[in-house]
């Protein structure tokens, strides 16, 4: 069998084109992030995670800066979310986490509200202030309870 | 009513043989694969006809049904004001399910069946038997490069039809209907994760390639060698490979649990 070179070629051009498509889906569209800066993984602890999941965003001002990577129940029965986040953001050791609900209906995820200290949270260490999820429920049977229908 | 359960028998006995056969032609195939002489060009040719061939009728077929998913989904969306939802909905859809199974089964119409077709009428005319009196294998000569060719190209093609199929359906609803581009792509990139969706995707187009390249080699192996049966042989691989695509597509996702 003779090798063909336009045959070859074509053939080297398919899978590249391929190539090219899955690198489309998985890089852009899949999100697969090569070099990926240096991360850190901060803790922090909540009453009620609400319907927060791995993989959700980590925001600052709005500006995605990581993704929750774990969720443990702590020995006080508390919920103990690790976020992996972007080593060179510097986020002030005051800094609280809240568990925020994009739009009404949307997907939760964490805001960072930065505190006022220089000093900022090194790998592993955990966010003293922390505001639970707000459940739309809760809220709508208060509200319910408040107008004493 | 013994005859009944003799009938259900033997029926089972030779479907069980069937599969059996098939198992061990996958064995004889892989087995195949480690054992030289490497014929690389081999695999060059099965992969033009099996891949390069196929890339028109994929990205046609992909960018057509980005569009219908495009309009067909904007409609219902939009009733709920829900229409950035758009690039997300058509991202799963395609990405999890309609790419890999409907490109799975246009590769087993286009590729499969010319694969059988092609060796069964070798078998028909005894080239196979002639390569045997050569003391050349038949499988490693003729079937491998083949089955391996489609294995490599259904992940490739599969890929070029999920992107012309969201560029279909960005054609349509965003140039068509008005949606903004920028919602349509970041509703897409956030609701795709790699490791879930991205590569359940991949490893969905590389079983349905080895199932298609193991049913289209066996069923032109296994041919009755005259013309009726190389018909019968490229319908019966056509039918089989569809049917098993789609068992094994429910297979894979309840096993990945998503």
């Amino acid at each position: 069998m003779q090798s063909n070179a336009t045959r070859d070629l074509v053939v080297g051009l398919f899978v590249l084109l391929g190539l090219l498509a899955l690198s489309y889906l998985s890089l852009q569209v899949g999100g697969v992030e090569l070099s990926s800066g240096e991360k850190i993984v901060l803790e922090a602890t909540f009453d009620d995670i609400g319907g927060l999941s791995a993989r959700a965003p980590v925001r600052v001002a709005g500006v995605k800066i990581g993704q929750v990577s774990g969720i443990d129940l702590d020995e006080d029965l508390r919920a103990t979310v690790r976020l992996e986040v972007d080593a060179d953001v510097g986020l002030s050791i005051d800094s609280s986490a809240a568990i925020r609900t994009a739009g009404l209906l949307g997907d939760q995820f964490i805001a960072v509200e930065l505190g006022a200290e220089d000093e900022v949270l090194l790998d592993g260490e955990a966010f003293q202030f922390t505001e639970s999820a707000l459940s739309i429920e809760r809220l709508v049977g208060q509200l319910v309870h408040d107008a004493g229908v | 009513m013994i005859s009944v359960i003799r009938t259900l028998g033997g029926r089972t006995i030779e479907q069980l043989e069937g599969l059996g056969r098939v198992a061990v032609f996958g064995g004889l195939i892989t087995g195949a694969i480690f054992r030289g002489p490497t014929r690389f060009g081999f695999f060059v040719r099965a992969l033009y006809d099996a891949g390069v061939l196929s890339v028109a009728l994929i990205a046609l077929s992909g960018f057509t049904v980005g569009m219908v998913l495009g309009l067909q989904l904007f409609n219902v969306l939009s009733r709920f004001g829900a229409d950035e939802g758009l690039g997300a909905v058509v991202g799963l859809a395609l990405i999890r399910e309609l790419g890999p199974v409907v490109c799975g089964l246009l590769v087993t119409g286009r590729a499969g069946s010319a694969v059988t077709a092609e060796i069964g009428t070798m078998k028909a005319t005894e080239q196979l038997d002639g390569l045997r009196m050569m003391a050349i294998d038949p499988v490693h000569f003729v079937a491998m490069p083949r089955a391996l060719a489609l294995t490599f190209a259904m992940p490739l093609l599969n890929a070029i039809f999920i992107v012309f199929a969201i560029a279909g359906a960005f054609a349509i609803g965003v140039a068509n209907q008005g949606l903004d581009a920028g919602v349509y792509q970041s509703g897409l990139e956030n609701a795709v994760q790699f490791r879930q969706d991205v590569a359940q995707s991949l490893l969905k187009s590389l079983v349905f390639g080895i199932l298609i390249g193991l049913v289209a080699t066996y069923k032109g192996h296994h041919c009755a060698p005259n013309a009726v049966g190389v018909a019968r042989a490229t319908t019966s691989t056509v039918v089989t490979a569809s049917v098993v695509i789609l068992l094994s597509d429910y297979v894979i996702t309840a096993l990945w649990g998503v």
